[in-house]
């Protein structure tokens, strides 16, 4: 039984990625995530794996395609516009089925923006910035800990569905330094003679992408995508609750902020106000059906984020109508504090007993 | 009693459907290279980063895996592929375009990091396969469909000199400049692209090799007149030879 190790965020994930058997890390530096790559760049070369410093994160991305290719566990880390120039790479692998780790730390933007901590990148993650139809599994941990082990099944589950996998955490998460633990990779090892490229011996040659000249065919090919998506839809969501069988009020939240809702939920309980929380882990697949469930026994929701409401949109279509759907948010870096989460939990439950639930709460 | 003299190299698809235009020089240069990897014995254990543009279609040509890579990207593809398996042999086969333009740095990183893979380029100073716009190595004077009037180095600068660009590079250890434009340069071209692969079969480092060659549909030439073109306009802007060979003191590179 391994001991707890206190550990910054972004230290624990690169640890979590030797620990889960990553051979190759390709990436480009960027604030607040930056300690993945200096952890690796030793850590790698001396159990003989490999760590390049890409000349960019277009290159990292399409690096991490390559090693992709041959069914090698690898990664590449960056943060929000870092990650908006994989977008492409993204598409790619995701078009032509290729497992890959992409740890998105996020900072908050547009642009340039900031340094500091933000969920801004939902829409980037979830929705995806690349060309086409596709998706991405994309995992959300709210603590250190969470991280590793999400860490871990990133790995797993981007060899077993062959399809990019993103962790999105955020400047929080990556800077803060917490006790964490480190397991044996759970997950088996997968094999992946029959797909990756090795080179054509005693077999016929194969080709790993996505161009397709023929209209039939390329709608196949999208159809063969969400079919996939479909399994990963049925198997793979992944979401916390939180008292949420008695609950007035249920906070949605992710990640970081999930984190803080549940100070701020404790504080509620404590003044006897029935607020609960439901947490998504998997961002993708949602956990649309089973919020959509919890609807049916509460009064309202109250969506926290920090940022202008990404997750929003897809709390509204799963709770589709069956009660108000309220917002908290925080933008530009700004994190909200446990008695701001509090007092907008005191006012909008006030604002329920107003409107008799019939109306939009504003 | 009849003798074999000339066959179809292993390393191309017994099936396989010309996909380029008459008279093009890329059927040329792709037989080259399935030569080269025949005659070092290598098929079994390569794999290629193909490209866009013309060249996006190589899958269908070589008997061989291959991945697809972004437009520019097939350097930083190929890096991965190498360095996650060492032992196999791994090449790209890009235009001057994919490698010189959108791929410019991926392709001198790629060089710089002495990566033991190796890159052929084809320049044919246009893109080709979108129907003819000027491109980096598009000569001044050219018309193309975006240089109507011919391109002017006040509009749109110079051509650029990718081998010499890679020259540069100390990763590189092999750099070669080659044309198609006669039997005696293909045999030449063909001494070229072994070499870079023997390059990298030794574990040397990066090796290049560039490829003047013709773009009759969109030079609006015929293959005779276009090939004449590559050596009264193309040979004094981008002279052909070994830029670099440091095969005998590759001990510095590794």
């Amino acid at each position: 039984m391994s001991d707890k190790v206190l550990m910054k965020g972004n230290h624990a994930i690169a640890e979590a990625a030797v620990k889960a058997g990553c051979q190759c890390y390709f990436g480009y530096p960027i604030t607040p995530q930056s300690e993945i790559g200096e952890y690796l760049s030793t850590k790698l070369p001396e159990l003989g794996r490999v760590f390049i410093p890409a000349e960019s994160e277009l290159a990292a991305i399409n690096m991490l395609l390559g090693a992709g290719t041959t069914g090698t566990k690898a990664m590449t880390s960056s943060s929000s516009c870092g990650i908006a120039l994989m977008q492409e790479g993204i598409s790619f692998m995701a078009a032509s089925q290729i497992p890959a780790v992409i740890i998105s730390v996020m900072r908050t933007g547009p642009g340039l923006g900031n340094i500091t901590p933000s969920q801004g990148d939902y829409f980037q993650a979830v929705k995806g910035g690349g060309n086409g139809d596709y998706k991405v599994i994309v995992l959300a941990p709210s603590t250190a800990q969470e991280a590793v082990d999400l860490t871990y099944k990133a790995f797993y589950l981007s060899q077993k569905y062959r399809t990019p996998v993103i962790l999105l955490a955020d400047g929080i998460l990556g800077q803060m330094m917490e006790p964490v633990e480190f397991k044996e990779y759970p997950y088996p090892e997968l094999d992946v003679q029959d797909w990756a490229l090795s080179g054509a011996k005693g077999r016929d040659p194969r080709w790993i992408g996505s161009l397709c000249m023929n209209d039939a065919g390329m709608e196949e090919n999208v159809h063969r995508l969400f079919t996939k998506y479909e399994t990963i839809s049925q198997n793979e969501v992944a979401y916390e609750t939180l008292y949420t069988d008695d609950a007035d009020l249920i906070i949605t939240a992710f990640g970081s902020a999930a984190r803080i809702a549940k100070s701020a939920i404790r504080q509620a309980r404590e003044n006897d106000l029935k607020v609960g929380l439901f947490r998504p882990i998997s961002l993708y697949p949602f956990p649309k059906s089973e919020l959509n469930k919890i609807a049916d026994n509460t009064k309202i929701f109250l969506d926290i984020e920090m940022n202008m409401g990404q997750m929003l949109e897809d709390v509204e279509r799963a709770v589709n109508g069956k009660c108000p759907v309220a917002f908290f948010g925080k933008a530009g870096g700004i994190i909200p504090t446990v008695s701001e989460m509090y007092e907008y939990i005191v006012e909008t439950m006030d604002k329920i007993k107003i409107s008799s639930l019939t109306g939009s709460i504003k | 009693m009849e003798t074999l003299v000339f066959k179809k190299p292993e390393s191309i698809k017994e099936d396989y459907n010309y996909t380029f235009c008459p008279g093009c020089d890329h059927g040329v240069a792709l037989r080259l290279v399935a030569e080269v990897l025949d005659e070092f014995g290598i098929r079994e254990k390569t794999i290629a980063a193909a490209s866009v543009g013309c060249s996006v279609l190589i899958n269908q040509c070589f008997n061989i895996d291959i991945a697809e890579s972004a437009h520019g990207r097939a350097l930083a593809v190929a890096t991965g592929i190498k360095r996650s398996k060492p032992d196999k042999i791994v090449f790209t086969y890009q235009g001057d375009g994919d490698l010189a333009s959108i791929g410019l740095c991926e392709s001198l990183h790629a060089a710089s990091r002495g990566e033991k893979v190796t890159a052929i380029c084809i320049n044919n100073t246009t893109y080709g396969m979108t129907g003819g716009q000027a491109g980096p190595t598009t000569l001044l004077g050219q018309i193309t469909t975006t240089t109507p009037k011919g391109r002017k180095a006040e509009l749109t600068g110079f051509p650029m000199k990718i081998s010499e660009m890679m020259t540069n590079c100390e990763g590189a250890v092999y750099v070669a400049r080659v044309s198609l434009d006669s039997p005696a340069q293909i045999t030449k071209a063909k001494k070229a692209i072994k070499k870079a692969f023997e390059v990298q079969i030794s574990g040397l480092g990066f090796s290049f090799v560039e490829i003047l060659s013709i773009c009759p549909t969109n030079w609006h030439m015929t293959p005779k007149n276009a090939h004449e073109r590559v050596r009264k306009e193309m040979y004094p802007v981008f002279p052909l030879g070994i830029l670099k060979d440091q095969t005998n003191n590759s001990k510095e590179h590794k």
